[in-house]
This record gives C-alpha cells, structure tokens and sequence, in this order.
C-alpha cells in the first residue's frame, strides 16, 4: 500500500485539473460538458485502436506499432471500394483484406522474429507501418477519401433546458460510443465463453504450456491478428467516417501508445479507461489549460494536445509502469 | 579412496584448518518469499574467513537464492546480514561489490556482446578511477589505468588457462570456457568472498578437476572465502571445509562434510522417506 | 594473401590497445582520410556535396551518438531528433545574443545544454525499460517539438516561427562554400568518431555494453546503473545535440520546428539499425545508406527509363524503406557492419575457403 500514493497522487492531480474549470467558473457548464464529451468520444477512437494493441499485445507479446497503419488500411479500403460497391459488401472486402493482411504481417515478418527481444519487433511493425504507408498510398491513392456511414453529420442540441444553450453533440460519436460498447462486450463474451477465446487467453498467459495441451499456437495467432484486424477496420471506419480518411502516422498509431500505457499493455479494459482518460485529458488541457499557459508564458498558439498524452503516459510510467490494469513482472536471475 | 585419507590430504587439510578465520559473513534468520512461495524459511550459518564453505541440498531448497540475497538482488522479508562486521538488513548491490564480494551465476549471465577479455575488463570497473573526459582523450592516466588493468586481467586470464580465447566473443565459447570467463570475472573484482553457483554445471569430469584446481589455488593462493553451490557430492565433500543443507528453503544440517553426510535429516532430503 | 596479420606481433599491451592494431587497416585509414580531405574537393560537384556529402556527414555524427546510446547501452530512444532540435536552437540563441563566442564554444555549450536535458529525459531508464522507454522518449520529441514552436523567445519572437542563421565564421574564415562546409564538417566528425571510440573501448563502453547485455550481473559487479545510462543519455544527448547545431546552421541555413519531427527521429533509428547497432562504423553506412536511397530512388526510375511521378516515387520509397527494415531485422539483426566485418573475415582468409 505504501508504493501506491505515488499513483493516489497523479490521479488526485488529473481530477482536481478536471474539476477546476467548473470549480473556478472560468466556463459555463454546458460548454465544460461539452468539452468533456468530445474528450470522451475521441477517447473512444483512441481505444479502439489500442484495443487492437492490446489484444496482440496480450496473445503474443508483441507489441504492434503498425495497428495505427492497419486502421488506416482498412479505412482507405473501405473508403475506397465503397465508390463501387455498396458498404456492406465493401465492409465485407476491407475485413477479408485485412485477415490476408494480419497473417502475411504474421508469417513474414513476426515469426521470423520471435526470438528477438520486443525492441527488435518494435522496429519491425515500424518498418512494416512504413511499408503499409507507401503501399497503401499506392494502391489505394493519396487524397483524403470519405466514409458515408448514412449517419447525420449536424451535431444535436440537447438538454437545452438543464443547461444554457444546451450541449452539442455529435450523432457519429454516439454510434460511435454505441459500437465500442458493442465491440468490447462481444470480445469478453468470446474470450470468456467460447473455446477458442478461452484458448488465446491461454496463450496470453504462457506459450509453451499452452502448446504442451495441443493449442496449436500458429492458427490462434492468426485469429488475434485477425480479431485486432477487425478492430482495426471498425476504428477505421468509425474514424474515417468522422474526420475523412487520411495518412498521418502520428495521429493515430502513436497515440494509441500512451493509451496502452496508461491502461497497461496487456489489459483491453486497460485500453477502453486509458482511451477516455486520455481523450479527455487532451481535449480538457488543449480547451482549458492551453489558454492559461498561453498567457503566463506568451506562448505563440496552443497545441497541447500534441503533447499532453505522452508527458501523462511518461508521469504514468514513473510511478505505475505496469499500467492501471496490467501485470507487474518479476525479473528472476 | 578419501582425499582426506591420503598423508598429503591430509597434511592439505591441517594446512587448510590452521589458516581458517573468525567468522567473516554470517546470515540469521534470513526469510524469503515471492507472493505465496517461501523460498528461504528463518535460515542462519556463518561463513569464516579463508573456508570454502558449500551449500548443497535437493533443486529448488532455495541455494541461488540464498547467494542472491547476500548480493543484494533479493531483499528478504525477515532476518540480517552480517558481513565484516556491519549489519544489514538487506544488502546494496554496488556496496555488496565495493565491499569484496564476488559471484559467478547458475546461468552465466556473461555480457555477450563483448569479447572475453572485455568480459574480465568490466570486473575491473570498481578499480577504475579516471574521468570520462580523460576516458574520451584516452591520454595520461586513463591510458596508464587500462593498461594497468589490462595487465591484472591479464595475469587471471594466464592463472585460468585461457589465453587462446581472449579476443573471442564470449558467445562463440563452448560452455565449460564460458563457465571459466565467468569466474575469470569476479577474480578480477579481487574479492574477500566468492560466492560459486553451480561452478561445475554441465561440465565433464576432466572440466570438473580443472575447475577444482582453480577453486583451490584461489583459496590458496589469494585466501579468497569461497561459498559454493555444487550438486556432485565427491567435490563437495573433496574440497570444502564446511557444509550448509537446505531443503525447501530451511536449514537441515551444517557442519563439516563427514558430519553432514551421517545426518540423518540430510540423507532422507536427498533419497526421500517411506511414510 | 593481402589482408593477413602475420609476423604482427604486439609486444606489450599499450600496442595491442591501439585502435588500430592490424597494419593494413592503419594504412587503409590513412589512406582513406588523404582522400577525403586532398582528393575528394577537387573530384565532386558541388550538387552532391550539398545533396549527399554534407548531410551524410552530420548525420553519421548523430546517428553515433543515438548508436552510443542505443546500440552500446541498450536503451532505446525514438524521439532523438529533439535534443538535435536542442543543439539547434540553442546555438542559434548562443550566436544571436553572445556573437562574440568562438563557434566551436558555442557548439560545446550547445553540446552541454542538450546533454543536461539528455539526463533529464533519461530519468525514466531508471525505473522503465524497452516498450515503455521508448513512449517515454516519444514525450520528449512532442515537447520539444511544441516548446520550440510555441516559446516564442527561442525563435527571437519570429513571426513565421522559423530562424535563420548567417554563415559560421571560425578562426576569420567564413564557412560559406560546399567544399569549405565539407572540409569543416569532417575534421569535426573526425574527432567526435576518435572521441567516441575511445569512450567505446574504455571503461564507460564496457559499462554501457554490461547494462545492455544483462543488467543484473552488470550490477553485481559493481556497475552503477544509474551513472551508466546517464552518461549515455547525456553524451548522446551532446552527439545529436552539435549535430543538429551543424545541421541547422552549415546545412540548412534556416529551419522551423519541423525540421526536427519524429520522422527524423525515426530515420536515425533506422540509420543505426541498418548499419548495424553498437558499430561506429554501422553509422557511417546507414548515415550513407539512408542519405543515398531516397535520391537512388528518384533517379533510377530515369535511368531505366521508365517514367513514375515524384508521388509514387516517394511512396515506393516508403515501402522500401520498410521492407529493408524488416529485411535488416531478421536477416542481418547487426546490419552492414556485420557484413563488412564477415567480408573482413574472409578476406583474411583469402584465397583460401577457411
């Protein structure tokens, strides 16, 4: 209990900075709700992401830089073959093309590998995000394409009544929440109740135990990396759908990895807190600290958000490096 | 028949005994666990200066890690460590090195990017005084201190017979070379106390008396305490002064080496009992 | 029958710590640096000195401190480019508001500000490792990045947000030309490649190489983890530090923030990683490597005589830059350096199979 009160303290810190703006009355409710909704939904887009991260992580140690590449993979694809055939069909395709994609990633440049330590894999996903980056420009053009979902785009004025002049609140982000929610249910029920999810927890916990009992290791790797595949195209669409679909490495594979460090690398519930904590974080410092910090230090412009996440992840790191929700290792000599 | 039965075992033994000191490192009532697992359970002996004292007893009784708490890589729940006279609860490992206690590990932990003379050189760290700006000149008494170090290492390096090997990484060396790199090592720390694991692991009988020569001459020659982790028993019982028995993390005998193996609590650890 | 060491014998060990023990390599080095310094100004056009040579040669600078830091003490770093954009700005702030100082002054200060927040930056190695170092470090690019576009006093309040720099004046000459840009660097890298190897192969290298290959029996012996990864950080923090003052100031001329992002960052990664991780002369290759492909690129499309536009040229050049990635990493995880010295070994068998 004692080697707690290092993390007690940080999260004290984030939720006295999240109170403060209501504290202070630097900004009418309904704006500071509104804030605090954006923040969660792109906290939701950032999970999805790191979702995918953490279920590679936790089947097969390896730590997938290039999941921000395949989202926006499958994003182009479904962007792109939705000009010709009807969405579904092309949901469809874009899932197809991504289970190829996860096992050729697998078998070319994962397996070969395995041996190495993580340092080693992580320098190959970047490698294969690169490649992903120049093929998938390539094959599927460089333009910013967009993803019609047939929802709504005009945001929606509610409880006008509660607070004054209302919240705005985006239908996209809605579904959006809508279908994380979904998505992370149906993963725990197929982890939890089916005999191939309880065979990749086994594999998350110890490889070689699980291969002694006959799980036949190759194969549930090809079902992670096609169940994160899946997660990829559903954040793909999701994303592409609210922002249009463009290649920008930074934006998305790289925040997944604060997420994941806040939630802990091998925890998916770890990923969906971690997600919201750090969508909110962001989107609260950039709204409410940025122009704080602009005037005390004469900043030209804001831009916190460019930052915020991986000085939380860092701060995180130093007092909890396995995350809220992962597992401490013990080295043993 | 015994060493200690020949006259020249024998006069090696008197030689021995008359050169045995006070007691230099102690551990009392030293407890261990890991979550559920108890890996030391309220373990005490004595270690004297110049002895080579053996821990020995069945896999996994807790003997690496005994070693590892003298060095400081684990910290116990409960118990002290008394080393030259000072008392600690649990042991720093950069004072555990400055203070003259070496070790040799189960599984080599050998740096293997590095040739086997580097290998040895790094023993020598704690010796090295000189700054890091005359370190990147390399001039004066940088230049004077890794030749003077070179020259240690390199008399260790003549004393273990492994001339031959010096400029290979140590990752191309068969085993029972590596296993000699890394006592090559923690000589090269000029240590009071060399703690041994499993020294002899893996290796062939002819590897073993080699091994065991240099074990010997270091405690002749230098006066180094040894304490030993060793599984055969004719080593054990050849080479050391006195024996500690663990057995699932507790202390089932201590004492010199015929002594041990009459008792009785040993020799059931070692073959099992009928209930 | 060329490349042997016969009849070479070291008869005292201050010979046999040379940096250069086997005669022939002394002479291919001497060789190798008369010509780099007597021939090539008179045998390369100025368009690829400016296009290869010069960045070649500050980015070999900072690939070895990123090599020092990653290849020989084993911890990783993905966002070195900030303590380059460091270097920079802070000669840039040294020149503006202290003109007077000697430049190789100013780069030394700019060296040590960047080697303190090297230290800084490399607190987190202390507790964190692998992964989760290398988002640590990532934290460190984004910051650097947002502080030297955002504090305005770093950029001396420009509007645009980018500086520029007048021409380096050392010793009453002024550094204006290619050749005299190509001639300056390379002494500088001279002496930073002399230093680090010295820092290499002395007792710091060995620490740095023990806390890399096993850091729990490197601390037994009475290795000080701390000290160790410190130095590390704060030395190769120094190295792309002064690189990236060369790089802003003889290569650039005048830069904006940008100039430092985490795709520079990536690309020293990958310098070191195809020129093989914990060799100096790794980073010269992948410094070449690096520095060469992307033009390569763009002109063997011509020499083939097939037609692309520069867009997918520069996307193919993505691709292969992955795929070489990938390739380095399970084919050859030492890189170039390790193929040179396998070419090395053979050639000292010569003509004999083995």
């Amino acid at each position: 209990m004692r080697k707690n009160w290092p993390v007690l303290l940080l999260i004290s810190f984030l939720l006295v900075g999240l109170a403060l703006p209501l504290a202070t009355k630097a900004s009418p409710p309904g704006f500071y709700i509104e804030v605090l909704l954006g923040g969660l939904m792109a906290g939701v887009l950032y999970s999805l992401v790191a979702m995918g991260f953490a279920l590679i992580f936790k089947a097969s140690g390896v730590f997938n830089f290039a999941q921000g590449a395949m989202v926006l993979f499958a994003a182009l694809a479904v962007a792109r073959l939705s000009e010709a055939m009807p969405l579904g069909v092309a949901v469809v395709l874009a899932f197809a093309i991504m289970v190829v994609l996860a096992w050729l990633i697998e078998r070319l440049v994962l397996r070969p590998l395995v041996n190495q330590e993580g340092v080693a894999l992580l320098m190959a996903t970047l490698g294969v995000t690169y490649f992903l980056d120049g093929f998938g420009q390539t094959v599927w053009g460089s333009d910013i394409y967009k993803i019609e979902l047939g929802i709504a785009k005009e945001p929606v004025m509610i409880l006008d009544n509660v607070f004054q002049g209302g919240i705005l609140v985006n239908k996209e982000d809605f579904v959006a929440a809508l279908v994380a929610a979904l998505l992370v249910t149906a993963l725990s029920i197929f982890f939890q109740k089916t005999s191939t999810g309880r065979a990749l927890r086994a594999v998350a916990d110890d490889h070689q135990a699980a291969q002694s009992i006959g799980i036949p290791l190759n194969r549930i790797w090809v079902i992670v990396w096609s169940i994160a595949g899946l997660v990829a195209l559903v954040a793909g669409i999701l994303w592409g759908a609210k922002l249009g679909v463009q290649f920008s490495v930074s934006q998305v594979a790289l925040k997944a990895l604060p997420v994941v460090i806040l939630g802990g690398f091998t925890s998916v519930n770890g990923a969906i807190i971690g997600g919201l904590i750090i969508g909110v974080g962001e989107k609260m410092a950039e709204v409410f600290l940025g122009p704080v910090m602009v005037k005390m230090f004469d900043l030209a412009g804001g831009g916190i958000e460019n930052w915020f996440a991986y000085v939380l992840a860092l701060l995180f790191l130093l007092v909890r490096p396995e995350g809220l929700f992962g597992e401490k290792h013990i080295d043993r000599v | 028949m015994q060493e200690s039965e020949l006259p020249e075992g024998r006069l090696r033994e008197a030689a021995r005994s008359s050169r045995i000191g006070a007691p230099i490192l102690a551990v009392e009532g030293v407890s261990l666990s890991f979550g559920g697992v108890r890996a030391l359970a309220d373990v005490s002996f004595d270690v004297r200066e110049h002895e080579i004292r053996a821990i020995i007893g069945p896999n996994g009784a807790g003997k690496s890690s005994m070693l590892n708490v003298i060095n400081g890589v684990y910290h116990p729940q409960q118990g002290t460590i008394r080393y030259l006279g000072r008392t600690h609860h649990d042991m720093d490992s950069h004072e555990v090195a400055q203070s003259g206690i070496a070790r040799t590990f189960q599984n080599l932990a050998l740096f293997k990017g590095m040739t086997v003379l580097e290998n040895i050189m790094t023993g020598r760290t704690l010796k090295m005084r000189s700054s890091l700006l005359l370190q990147a000149l390399r001039i004066g008494p940088a230049l004077r201190e890794e030749i003077e170090h070179r020259t240690v290492v390199e008399n260790i390096i003549d004393f273990l017979e492994i001339q031959a090997y010096r400029k290979t990484p140590v990752g191309r060396l068969p085993y029972g070379l590596q296993k000699r790199v890394d006592l090559a090592r923690a000589l090269a720390m000029e240590p009071r106390v060399l703690l041994l694991d499993e020294p002899m692991a893996g290796m062939n009988v002819e590897e073993k008396q080699d091994m065991c020569r240099f074990i010997l001459d270091v405690n002749d020659q230098f006066g180094t305490t040894i304490v030993l982790i060793e599984h055969d028993m004719s080593v054990v019982m050849d080479i050391s002064d006195r024996v500690v028995v663990l057995d699932y993390g507790k202390k089932i005998g201590d004492g010199t080496p015929d002594e041990v193996r009459a008792n009785q609590a040993v020799i059931e650890a070692y073959l099992g009992v009928s209930h | 029958m060329l490349y042997r060491e016969n009849g070479q014998f070291k008869s005292s060990y201050a010979a046999d710590l040379q940096m250069l023990p086997i005669a022939q390599d002394r002479w291919l080095m001497l060789a190798l640096v008369l010509f780099a310094f007597v021939a090539v100004p008179f045998l390369v056009s100025d368009y690829l000195f400016l296009s290869i040579l010069i960045p070649f040669l500050i980015l070999t600078l900072a690939a070895i401190g990123l090599n020092l830091l990653v290849g020989y003490c084993g911890q990783i770093s993905i966002g070195h480019a900030a303590f380059m954009a460091v270097g920079a700005y802070a000669a840039y702030n040294l020149v503006l508001r202290l003109p007077q100082l000697n430049f190789l002054i100013v780069l030394l200060l700019a060296g040590l500000i960047a080697a303190a927040m090297g230290m800084l930056f490399g607190i987190p190695s202390l507790r964190i490792k692998g992964l989760y170092l290398a988002v640590a470090t990532l934290a460190a690019q984004f910051f650097t990045d947002w502080m030297f576009a955002r504090v305005k006093w770093f950029t001396n309040y420009s509007s645009s947000g980018s500086v520029s720099t007048a021409a380096v004046e050392l010793f009453g000459w002024t550094i204006d030309t290619p050749v005299k840009k190509y001639l300056f660097l390379l002494a500088v890298l001279i002496v930073f490649t002399l230093i680090a190897k010295n820092l290499v192969r002395g007792r710091i290298g060995r620490e740095w190489m023990a806390m890399r290959d096993m850091d729990v029996a490197a601390e037994v012996i009475g290795i000080r983890p701390v000290y160790a990864k410190l130095t590390a950080f704060g030395i190769s923090a120094f190295y792309c530090a002064v690189a990236g003052a060369l790089w802003g100031f003889v290569h650039l001329g005048s830069w904006e923030p940008l100039a430092f992002s985490l795709t520079l960052s990536l690309n020293l990664l990958f310098m070191i990683i195809i020129g093989g991780m914990g060799s100096l002369l790794g980073c010269y290759f992948g410094a070449a490597f690096i520095v060469v492909l992307p033009i390569f690129l763009d002109q063997a499309p011509l020499w083939l005589g097939i037609g692309i536009s520069t867009a997918t040229a520069s996307h193919l050049a993505l691709m292969i830059f992955g795929a070489l990635i990938v390739f380095f990493l399970i084919v050859e995880p030492h890189g170039l350096a390790r193929l040179w010295a396998i070419g090395k070994e053979k050639l000292r068998l010569w003509p004999f199979p083995h």
